[in-house]
């Protein structure tokens, strides 16, 4: 297990600002499986929250939850100050929810799916036409409208769901892994779409297993392992928990490997790729140090790649991935 | 909103719904019809003539025509609650249900929605059957209007009793092909009813099956109200049968519905 856990705001101390979501000690089991084994979370009005964690760790099941399609079997958990386990309605009409997997009505047409999301909201046939045409002005569906919603591509899919979810003008929004399965292109449109929520106010409850996703829109990022978090904090903070930076030097002629690897101090061999790993944090004054001890040498490297700790150092430190070597994990 | 006009409201979006799905998608139905009209004509052209020997009583073909079409149309009826419980069990496993589960709307709205389309669908059916068995002869005997219309009463209840259970059966299968199964004896039970010979011409053995399911009660007082035969305990038996299974569908499905999706 990690060691570095960072201390979770508990709710006792959170009065100051309002909390979108707050959970206590949430707990899910099925059967012998222990999916999530006490989750704190506290997540405050307006922000965007991400919650990253590998396949399988209890991210879908924390959104479930958290969105009334399933209960919990310990702990508490309000949204929008209303208790999901005494007042699931309450939190309903306060929330809007799109699912990994797309939760339209594939035998309908996609203006057919937004009328219905409008009648379900009791908007009024004039109100629920114009909501439903600027929504689908706004997602680029105008064109797919009159379409069966089962013909669209992955992307429209994606884009009719979260129109389908903006109906309701909720003020907290689960997006359930909103780019997998996406093209590069889609998920860009899905990162425009998603900060465009975040100017209007929305609080926005993000799930992802994509580290530069969550870096590029999350305020705060929790780190969902094994149904635990295994780290909370901005994308700053979780990068500060892992000394990851490092210049890496690959050669091709193994006496200069040797050379290098005398000439340099504190390096990390790794004698089979012939390359060498340097603590560095990557400034401009240790780069050209390391370089002038080369120089002074007479050893020229193949490549140089400067290497800054990412969220990916971060996550594969946490969540005890294999992609990584043993001695990222300190 | 009161939660009754919630209910309403809600109920009759998701009722258009499935009629929409209906209507986009009519093969499912039209399919459904093709076994009860397909056995309405074999068993009028070529079984006829054996079939109405087989009565006694001098019977001809057409005495068998009037005898078979209340069979006929309950069978239709069971048929299509079977394609209820397909389109149920297929918009389960639709994320879309997810969605409506997390909505603040009725929870019922959704089985109601499918119930209540799946009524109108019967009642339908029945009408184009019913309009078949016309077409190849079929006449009500000096039936009044009260009994046209507790006729389709009859009808309409054992619809919402059938879909009520198929209903039930659509949400405990995990895809169409098991729902289809699972359904099967909807199709099964009228073969081996009153529908197609009087019980009392069938095998000793065979009578109890025959005399003690939902649909001979049913067919007989069907018969009764269109052709004047005798109905005797039959409307009440019919009329008890019914509501036990809609009590029992209905209580089952919300059950199921009220489960953790998984």
């Amino acid at each position: 297990m990690p060691s570095f856990v960072m201390p979770t705001p508990r709710r006792a101390d959170g009065h100051a600002s309002p909390a979108a979501v707050s959970t206590v000690g949430l707990r899910k089991s099925y059967g012998d499986k222990t999916v999530l084994d006490g989750i704190d979370l506290r997540i405050p009005a307006g922000s965007v929250f991400a919650l990253l964690g590998p396949n399988g760790a209890g991210k879908t099941t924390t959104v479930q939850i958290l969105s009334t399609l399933i209960t919990a079997d310990g702990g508490q958990a309000q949204v929008a100050g209303h208790d999901i386990a005494t007042s699931p309605d309450g939190v309903r009409a306060a929330i809007g929810v799109t699912g990994q997997f797309s939760a339209v009505d594939g035998l309908i047409t996609g203006e057919e799916n937004m009328l219905l999301m409008a009648d379900l909201h009791h908007l009024s046939r004039r109100e629920g036409r114009r909501t439903a045409a600027e929504l689908l002005q706004r997602f680029d569906l105008v064109e797919a409208a009159k379409k069966p919603a089962s013909t669209y591509s992955g992307g429209m899919k994606r884009r009719l769901d979260i129109a389908m979810t903006l109906v309701g003008n909720p003020r907290i929004i689960f997006l359930d892994e909103p780019t997998t399965g996406l093209d590069p292109r889609s998920r860009h449109n899905m990162w425009q779409i998603i900060r465009e929520l975040v100017s209007d106010g929305v609080t926005v409850f993000l799930t992802t297993q994509y580290l530069e996703e969550a870096d590029q829109l999350a305020d705060r990022i929790a780190v969902l392992d094994d149904g635990r978090i295994a780290a909370e904090g901005t994308a700053a903070e979780l990068k500060r928990l892992i000394p990851g930076g490092h210049v890496r030097l690959r050669f091709s002629d193994p006496s200069a490997y040797q050379s290098a690897a005398l000439a340099l101090r504190e390096v990390t061999r790794d004698d089979e790729a012939l390359s060498l790993q340097i603590p560095s944090d990557g400034s401009q004054r240790e780069l050209r140090s390391i370089l002038d001890r080369l120089d002074s040498a007479g050893i020229e490297a193949d490549e140089l790649t400067v290497h800054t700790p990412d969220l990916d150092d971060v996550f594969f430190a946490l969540t005890g991935g294999t992609d990584q070597p043993k001695e990222a994990v300190r | 909103m009161s939660s009754l006009s919630l209910a309403v409201r809600d109920s009759s979006t998701m009722l258009r719904r499935n009629l929409l799905h209906a209507r986009r998608y009519p093969s499912l139905t039209l399919n459904l019809l093709l076994t009860p009209i397909v056995l309405l004509l074999l068993f009028v052209y070529i079984f006829g003539d054996v079939m109405s020997a087989g009565m006694g009583g001098g019977a001809d073909r057409s005495a068998y025509i009037a005898y078979l079409v209340p069979g006929i149309l309950m069978m239709t009826i069971g048929g299509t609650v079977v394609g209820t419980a397909v389109s149920v069990s297929n918009d389960m496993t639709e994320g879309i249900i997810a969605r409506f589960r997390t909505m603040a709307i009725h929870r019922g709205s959704v089985l109601i929605g499918h119930v209540v389309g799946s009524v109108l669908q019967s009642v339908a059916s029945v009408v184009l059957v019913g309009a078949v068995a016309v077409a190849i002869g079929f006449r009500s005997t000096d039936a009044t209007a009260l009994e046209w219309l507790a006729a389709f009463g009859l009808m309409a209840l054992v619809a919402l009793a059938l879909t009520w259970i198929a209903v039930g059966m659509g949400m405990v299968s995990p895809n169409a092909e098991a729902a289809s199964n699972n359904a099967l004896p909807l199709i099964v039970l009228p073969l081996v009813s009153s529908a197609f010979v009087p019980v009392h011409a069938m095998p000793g053995w065979f009578q109890p099956i025959a005399e003690y399911q939902p649909f001979t009660p049913a067919i007989e007082t069907l018969r009764g109200l269109l052709l004047g035969t005798g109905i005797g305990n039959n409307g009440w038996l019919a009329v008890a049968w019914c509501l036990a299974l809609s009590a029992l569908g209905y209580f089952w499905s919300k059950a199921v519905f009220n489960r953790d999706p998984k």
